[in-house]
């Protein structure tokens, strides 16, 4: 039998959107968005193509602020200091270094593995040797690669194979210890085992850091994910449980997705 | 629950095939029963062959039904009500198999009676009339699970009780029976028997019934008291 589930009003958020609404141009993205994200658990937002989920998702680390005309609107409050990462006044290179994003496809930089990861700690200052050799292993160790690559850390990384550089990737995000891990469908490139060990590693990532997760595969959210948001047309249709979500979803439009019956 | 159709065709038929099934298999256990129940009141030896074979074919269904749902688990992985159906339907054919098996066990015993050459069955009338609320409530939950009532699978739980009465006051009667005549104590130990298998097929409706209510809800009400079978909040219609 299952654990049961702890209230929700009793888990510590990290960081909570509310009434948030994005435009690109004129087109409505998002629209109205309340959703809490809860600390250190695994958030999977699904929901077909165009529903909005990777819009929300970028909304995070500011993304769209690198296209003009694109607006928002309401907020991302993060926690404990109850930030707004969507105010104007909050600068958007800050707001990266508290969020770190994997990607699609895995796109490490032109460079060796140790200076993928060592890039983003040199940009935040740190330039000691033996630090970044310390902080460079913690990362890899902590994305399951260093077992893989410590003999070769001076290889350019597009040697790895899809899943090591994915995995690299992560390693890269997790290197400048982010409070939030942003996925966006972070397995679609890779193999089945690649991404088993991608989901593995998700499993172990999220004692220490909040993780939002888009994904196209349904079955990965129901496995990796404490949450789930279903998301239609930009709106927030459904957030609970996993659990709930995939044996006895509240709202119809949900259950038709989840089914299979979505046309 | 939605009764759209699924993107895939073929999962949709996969589906509508495993849930036909039961309802067959359950309509086999209730012939089953019902011509259990006339042996017990008229010694027809054709029919108690009868039975056993249909158990046959009954157990044929469980082991092809049981497979079906584990094609569908992988190579669909179903969720939501989908899933729901599956789990319900792999239990709930386990359940109709042993209402089966009850029913062989009637057949059987009813054989044993009128192969002693009695003629005379004490509470026979009672029995016949424990079986045949049994059927009923067999019936009535198949019914159920084809429309999805989790309202009438509510009520048929609740009803499970009269079987269980029935079946002690018929103990009590036979007790006092056997007290003033101790030499139908083998008879009567059948009849016990014919009479525990009919209180077991209630309970097997009522598992069944349980699962109806997991399929429309989501809600585990096994183990449960009834005031807590309710609808949760915001459950699917």
């Amino acid at each position: 039998m299952a654990d049961p589930k702890p209230a929700l009003e009793s888990l510590p958020l990290k960081a909570h959107a509310a009434s948030l609404n994005f435009h690109y141009g004129t087109f409505q993205a998002l629209k109205k968005i309340d959703m809490p994200i809860y600390d250190k658990r695994v958030t999977a937002l699904i929901g077909p193509s165009g529903c909005g989920k990777s819009t929300f998702l970028r909304c995070f680390n500011r993304m769209h602020d690198l296209y003009p005309g694109n607006r928002y609107e309401g907020e991302i409050r993060l926690h404990p200091d109850n930030v707004n990462l969507l105010d104007r006044a909050v600068d958007p290179i800050e707001v990266r270094m508290r969020l770190s994003m994997v990607f699609q496809k895995p796109n490490p930089f032109p460079k060796t593995i140790f200076e993928n990861i060592a890039y983003g700690l040199r940009v935040r200052g740190l330039n000691k040797r033996a630090v970044l050799e310390e902080k460079v292993e913690e990362a890899l160790r902590g994305a399951a690669l260093w077992n893989e690559v410590k003999d070769r850390l001076h290889e350019q990384a597009f040697n790895l194979s899809g899943g090591q550089q994915q995995r690299l990737c992560i390693a890269r995000a997790l290197a400048t210890e982010p409070e939030i891990l942003l996925f966006d469908e972070p397995t679609s490139a890779l193999d089945p085992i690649a991404t088993a060990s991608i989901e593995e590693l998700i499993a172990e990532l999220k004692q220490k850091v909040t993780i939002l997760i888009v994904t196209h595969n349904m079955q990965q959210a129901a496995r990796v994910s404490d949450f789930t948001a279903y998301m239609y047309l930009g709106e927030l249709i459904e957030f609970g449980w996993t659990d709930d979500i995939f044996i006895k979803p509240k709202n119809p439009q949900t259950e038709a997705y989840i089914t299979g019956r979505f046309g | 629950m939605p009764h759209s159709e699924h993107l895939s065709k073929q999962y949709d038929s996969d589906l509508e095939d495993i849930r036909s099934r039961v309802l067959q298999m359950g309509g086999l256990v209730e012939s089953q029963i019902l011509a259990a129940i006339e042996c017990f009141g008229t010694g027809n030896y054709d029919l108690m062959a009868q039975v056993t074979d249909t158990d046959r074919r009954v157990n044929s269904y469980e082991v092809e039904i049981d497979d079906a749902c584990t094609h569908v688990i992988a190579k669909r992985q179903p969720a939501a009500s989908d899933l729901r159906l599956i789990m319900a339907v792999s239990k709930i054919v386990t359940d109709l198999e042993r209402t089966g098996d009850e029913a062989e066990k009637i057949a059987r015993m009813a054989k044993n009676i009128y192969d002693r050459g009695r003629l005379q069955i004490p509470r026979s009338a009672d029995v016949r009339h424990a079986g045949q609320l049994a059927v009923a409530m067999l019936r009535r939950v198949l019914d159920a699970m084809a429309r999805l009532d989790a309202g009438e699978a509510e009520r048929i739980i609740a009803e499970d009780v009269a079987i269980d009465d029935e079946f002690r006051g018929i103990v009590r009667q036979l007790v006092t029976f056997v007290m003033e005549d101790p030499r139908t104590i083998s008879t009567v130990l059948d009849i016990v028997w014919i009479a525990k298998a009919i209180e077991r097929i209630g309970d097997h409706a009522k598992n069944i019934a349980e699962q109806v209510i997991y399929i429309v809800h989501g809600t585990d009400v096994r183990h449960t008291a009834r005031e807590d079978h309710g609808e949760p909040d915001g459950a699917p219609q």
